[in-house]
């Protein structure tokens, strides 16, 4: 564990926290895509190039900015201190925190069982992305084809759902 | 230079004389002495050219507008880049009374900032690469779209209807004109196999008896640069397509609240841009850094370079002086209706070229698509539109 490391697990984490804590609504999708930079910058210290690059291109790119339009197109961005959603705890926080805890804990289970199912894997493999090129067009092509046509479907509805309808007279 | 010819020489004297300073600095610290001069030239070479290409583009639309554009500070009006630098640098800057000054500020800094990282991975001439990464056009692309936020930041943070009705239409012409941007690319690394820009380049490189192999040179290549042209074009923001900062309608768009050096450095971020869309082009389908003709090659690979880069910026130029702005709507349909298909066409076309292997026949197979294709596309427009003669009404 370097010290970039821990700059970089700093970074994320308080980007995260501040996504949660801020009042202002688009403060805290501003906050989020520090919390998404972070990762990146730990995705390229782990010398993950493509997952680097796709996690900015495709959180800070278009995820962002998706939820910032999603705010600004339905909601005042902010919310006034008496109304209930202007709280910054809301009533369930309990539930939401063993949620939370419960999803933690199996990521956290899953990272650890993953040093014993791989036992071989001492060095790190040197992965270019050609090889994953290669490997999404070779061994996984059938799920990549699926995520296609679930887009695509997605796309196709998207547009239908935003058609004018036309008016009957 | 022992060994060494005199183009050879010029060619590389950039090279050359980073060892030569690098070598003044304790062996451990070289590496790190080469980047900082790598860094030192990009942020001064670059903003220089900013500063030539706004006399350039103001002479040039004088002259396309029949006036004389700037000529009274220095020779020509050459120095009035340096007069508009002390203007900008000495005006106070306002910052609206309910703004967020936070993000006011920040959104200036984030933009410049991502704008400089994408000159990161250019090889602006032999050997002559910052950072040579394996996945370097990913990383411009990510870059690129890290800059869509810093305009949302300005516009939202201003307060102002104007600033952000044009941020969100900048934010949804990046969007929607970064598809077919990253489309066209993607056909060049079909071809090449790599997205590493100084393998894009070497895979152009060789002549046939003296005319190059480059990309823009194929019917794929061509139809993919055109494309590339126009989705670089607007996700500048450049005329025709400068709606998010369309001045009769927004005032200045997105920065119209800005005021100083802070107007300055969205200008600056702006002409940065085009320049390393142009770089990118450059790059991807006219052979980067190698010379036009096999016998050019005596002169340096970074004039080329840049030769090819002043190319791109007197064509905005020349579009911004020729075309009148797009709706939105217009803009819309172009991007979805036009650019997109006909990228997805060219995607097709690319992959029956690479697997009809050498020889002519894909040359007439793909160029038959292709020509076929648009034809098909401007007469089904034409017949639709139902353009009859012209009739021309006088005000009686």
């Amino acid at each position: 564990m370097s010290p970039i490391f821990y700059l970089l697990a700093a970074i994320t984490v308080a980007g995260g926290l501040a996504t949660v804590l801020l009042k202002n609504l688009v403060h805290c999708a501003l906050a989020v895509t520090i919390a998404f930079l972070g990762l990146a910058l730990l995705f390229l210290s782990l010398d993950a190039q493509f997952a680097g690059f796709v996690q900015i291109l495709v959180y800070i790119g278009a995820v962002a900015i998706l939820v910032v339009f999603a705010i600004l197109l339905t909601r005042e961005a902010e919310v006034p201190e008496s109304s209930p959603a202007g709280r910054v705890f809301s009533k369930t926080w309990l539930t939401g925190l063993v949620i939370a805890a419960a999803v933690f804990a199996m990521l956290g289970w899953a990272v650890l069982q993953s040093a014993q199912a791989l036992p071989n894997e001492t060095a790190m493999p040197a992965v270019s992305v050609r090889d994953i090129g290669n490997a999404l067009v070779g061994r996984y092509v059938l799920p990549l084809e699926i995520v296609a046509l679930l887009l695509t479907a997605a796309t196709i509805g998207a547009v239908i759902v935003a058609m004018h309808e036309k008016e009957a007279k | 230079m022992s060994g060494m010819n005199v183009p050879a020489t010029i060619d590389q004297i950039f090279i050359l004389f980073t060892d030569w300073v690098a070598h003044f600095f304790p062996a451990a610290i070289r590496p790190i002495v080469g980047v900082v001069l790598g860094v030192i030239g990009i942020i001064s070479v670059f903003p220089g050219l900013f500063a030539l290409t706004t006399v350039f583009e103001r002479k040039g639309l004088g002259r396309m507008q029949n006036r004389y554009g700037p000529n009274r500070v220095g020779p020509f009006g050459f120095f009035q880049p340096v007069a508009d630098g002390i203007k900008a640098l000495t005006k106070e800057d306002v910052v609206p009374f309910r703004a967020d000054g936070v993000l006011h500020f920040l959104a200036p800094v984030v933009l410049l900032a991502a704008v400089f990282m994408g000159f990161a991975i250019l090889p602006v001439g032999r050997n002559m690469v910052l950072v040579d990464m394996d996945a370097g056009l990913l990383f411009f692309f990510a870059m690129g779209a890290s800059t869509e936020l810093s305009v949302f930041m300005a516009g939202w943070s201003s307060r102002n209807k104007y600033s952000l009705l044009g941020a969100m239409r900048a934010v949804a012409q990046m969007i929607s004109y970064e598809i077919p941007l990253l489309l066209s690319s993607v056909v060049v690394i079909m071809v090449a196999g790599t997205l590493s820009l100084p393998k894009i380049v070497e895979a152009q490189a060789g002549y046939t008896g003296i005319w190059p192999h480059w990309y823009v040179f194929t019917p794929w290549g061509l139809a993919a640069f055109l494309m590339f042209g126009i989705a670089a074009t607007s996700e500048t923001n450049r005329s025709p397509f400068d709606l998010p900062e369309g001045e009769s309608e927004l005032v200045a768009g997105y920065f119209t609240e800005y005021s100083g050096f802070k107007f300055a450095i969205f200008f600056i971020a702006e002409y940065l841009a085009m320049f390393s869309m142009s770089g990118i082009a450059t790059t991807l389908f006219l052979g980067g850094w190698s010379a036009p003709l096999s016998f050019l090659n005596v002169l340096p690979s970074w004039f080329w370079f840049f030769s090819k880069v002043m190319c791109f910026i007197f064509i905005f130029i020349w579009v911004r002086g020729t075309l009148p702005r797009l709706r939105q709507d217009q803009l819309m349909n172009f991007a979805w209706k036009f650019v997109l298909p006909f990228t997805l066409l060219d995607l097709f076309v690319t992959a029956l070229w690479r697997f009809m292997g050498e020889g002519w026949a894909r040359w007439i197979v793909c160029s038959a698509i292709l020509i076929a294709a648009y034809v098909a596309m401007g007469r089904v427009g034409m017949f639709r539109k139902n353009f009859a003669h012209r009739r021309y009404r006088y005000a009686e």
